[in-house]
């Protein structure tokens, strides 16, 4: 009898359901339309704002820089100090890039795999160069290495150089840059944990072996990922090295640097040109941050990409 | 390989994870460390293995001191309890990893350790997912790999860490006697962790029982179960019902039920606990010659070969009692009966919770 009974009453209940949504199925489709409405209405808000500031910036620099044709074009690109700012950027960035990778790793590993007095302290240190402005981290340089500065009396006895020169750029892109790759790998050294080092360890790996089949491996994308981040940083950066660098031409210019003397100067064709370079790059920076983002997301390599 | 530990005393921070602990484990033999969680097993584990150091005590391997030496040359194989695979290698690099960060001059050919990694699959049984990564296997496979990889090193002793601890339940007791019948075919010295008293019992050839810090017991699997040193031991070995009452010129009284006590005659009355497995209770619609008492039918489960009834009256505390199924067709009870519990077997240990055994328990 109570077999019989309950599918009988699940019948009826979706009955009832069923007519219940044919009375108010007017309702609903005039509900559904409005929130379409706002759906839509909300999307073309946000690619009108994308537009408006992303997109039409972009066409502007790119507008202006042929605004002259491409001869003019390729003649600002061309010229000796734009070259000689390119290069110093290149230098730069293969400069920092480096250093930003092993401090980074080693800063990862220590902070990621290890408990010790003052790691809390550390972690906090290193958001120090996102905490403080660019502007004050050039002129702490300036006080450090300049000519009254700290060390600056013993710097010019020996004939050593950093303020107004190409180290005191490196310098302060440096410090503008260090936290990128560590704040990448840290979270993946901590949630990778120890085990997999233990494993190898009673396998009787060493120290190395262990660290580049085990640990590197592990985090190689979002190593990656920190030194794409670190790089385009290097690259634009502006005000902690417009402090250091003197804005000598051919000599101290990187090209953020180039673009506002050339914008300064009225030169506004070759200062759109130069900018679009630091378009293209941004651009493309961009592109491997989307396929970096996906892999470091994903986490597992799969055949062919490990 | 003989395994000794002498005197093993390891605490983290003010936490005294192993306080003078010792134990053998005979060369080919599979000792199985049992204790609840926080009872020190997996601490002593490691600090077999090498991973950790004792405070004070000594690790021997064959008479030799160990202590000191370093996991790299300690030459055993060690299974975590969450397999810690390498997750960027696939199954046959996670195998041949152990071969191929050998010091040159040991290092086997590539050749060979091609063969000796599929050999070890092969032993497993998962030559066939050698190009898969740990992420596309399943726990009980990730398992088997964790095992070939700390065989490929060919290590003098195998350590476990709760080896089937996150498997579920039918690939666990599968997995639990296909490793004894390996272990049976390369007669290797292992230890492994567990809670799960049931494993440690079919399993292991002895058990080591663990509790805060020490050895409770350590025997044979039958040893333990039959002949428990301390209230302690008998009941995490199992179902036990535990009555609470007094010991009085020689008989032991737990509310209705009442039973002689010899070894306490003509001493002042104390607190004692009386123990009773599962499986050494009767059920009777009646009384009968037994002492007993009268409890209410609560709850039945009748899965497997033993059914399992949980019984309850206002006074004693619930009682679980395990019946045969023949036994139970031929008694039938339902929930809400009232039937007659006679315990046919019941330890006496002096002292509510006292882990301590003083006097032989009598039977009923």
């Amino acid at each position: 009898m109570n077999a019989t009974r309950e599918p009988l009453q699940r019948v009826q209940a979706t009955g009832g359901k069923s007519r219940e949504t044919s009375d108010s199925t007017g309702m609903r489709r005039s509900r559904a339309a409005s929130a379409a409405a706002v759906r839509g209405g909300l999307i073309l808000a946000a690619i009108l704002v994308m537009g408006w500031l992303l997109i039409l910036p972009l066409a502007v620099v790119i507008g202006e820089a042929l605004k002259l044709g491409v001869r003019a074009y390729l003649d600002a690109i061309r010229s000796p100090e734009t070259v000689a700012a390119m290069k110093l950027t290149a230098l730069v960035v293969a400069v920092t890039l480096p250093v930003n990778v092993l401090f980074g790793l080693a800063a990862g590993w220590a902070i990621g795999k290890f408990r010790f007095p003052g790691r809390s302290v550390l972690v906090t240190l290193l958001d120090l160069p996102f905490a403080v402005s660019p502007v004050v981290a050039g002129m702490l340089f300036v006080f450090l290495y300049g000519r009254t500065g700290l060390f600056g009396p013993w710097l010019f006895d020996h004939n050593l150089k950093v303020i107004f020169a190409v180290p005191g750029v490196v310098l302060a892109t440096l410090f503008v840059t260090l936290p990128f790759v560590a704040r990448e790998v840290i979270p993946l050294m901590e949630s990778a944990g120890n085990e997999e080092e233990e494993a190898a360890r009673v396998l009787g790996a060493g120290f190395w072996p262990i660290f580049f089949r085990v640990t590197l491996p592990n985090v190689k994308w979002a190593l990656l990922y920190g030194s794409l981040l670190a790089a385009a940083r290097a690259v634009g950066e502006f005000g902690a090295v417009s402090v250091v660098s003197g804005h000598i031409r051919g000599e101290t210019n990187t090209l953020p640097l180039h673009i506002e003397i050339l914008y300064n100067e009225y030169q506004f064709q070759p200062a759109f040109a130069v900018a679009s370079l630091l378009s293209l790059f941004a651009v493309i920076s961009l592109a491997l941050h989307v396929l970096l983002e996906k892999k470091r997301l994903t986490g597992t390599a799969k055949r062919g990409l490990a | 390989m003989r395994i000794e530990a002498c005197g093993i005393t390891k605490s983290f921070g003010s936490f005294l994870a192993l306080s003078g602990i010792s134990l053998t484990v005979d060369p080919g033999e599979l000792v199985a460390l049992l204790g609840p969680s926080g009872s020190g097993k997996t601490s002593l584990l490691r600090i077999i293995a090498g991973l950790e150091n004792p405070d004070s005590g000594h690790v021997l391997f064959d008479g030799e001191d160990a202590t000191r030496r370093d996991v790299r040359e300690r030459q055993v194989g060690f299974v975590f309890q969450h397999y810690a695979l390498f997750r960027r290698m696939t199954v046959f690099e996670n195998v041949a990893f152990g071969l191929k960060v050998k010091p040159r001059k040991e290092r086997l050919s590539r050749d060979e350790i091609r063969a000796r990694v599929k050999e070890l699959l092969r032993l497993v049984q998962l030559d066939w997912l050698e190009d898969r990564y740990p992420s596309e296997l399943s726990g009980g496979q990730r398992q088997r790999v964790a095992l070939a990889r700390a065989l490929a090193v060919e290590p003098r002793v195998l350590l476990l860490d709760e080896p089937f601890g996150s498997l579920d339940t039918r690939v666990r007791t599968e997995l639990r006697r296909w490793l004894r019948r390996l272990h049976d075919e390369i007669e290797l010295t292992s230890v492994f962790v567990t809670h799960d008293q049931e494993e440690a019992l079919e399993v292991a050839d002895r058990v080591v029982l663990l509790n805060q810090g020490r050895v409770e017991q350590a025997g044979a699997p039958e040893d333990l179960f039959e002949r428990p040193a301390s209230a302690f031991v008998m009941d995490f070995l199992g179902n036990v019902t535990i009555f609470r009452g007094r010991a009085e010129d020689g008989r032991a009284h737990f509310g209705p039920l009442a039973i002689e006590y010899p070894e306490h005659a003509g001493r002042p009355s104390v607190p004692v606990a009386g123990y009773v497995r599962a499986h050494r209770f009767d059920l009777a619609r009646g009384e009968g010659q037994k002492s007993g008492f009268w409890a209410v039918v609560k709850h039945v489960s009748p899965s497997g070969a033993l059914v399992r009834i949980d019984l309850s009256d206002g006074e004693l505390p619930s009682t679980r009692v395990e019946l045969s199924r023949e036994r139970f067709e031929a008694l039938n009870p339902r929930i809400g009966d009232r039937l007659f519990v006679m315990p046919s077997e019941m330890r006496v240990f002096p002292g509510h919770e006292d882990g301590t055994l003083t006097e032989r328990p009598p039977e009923t």
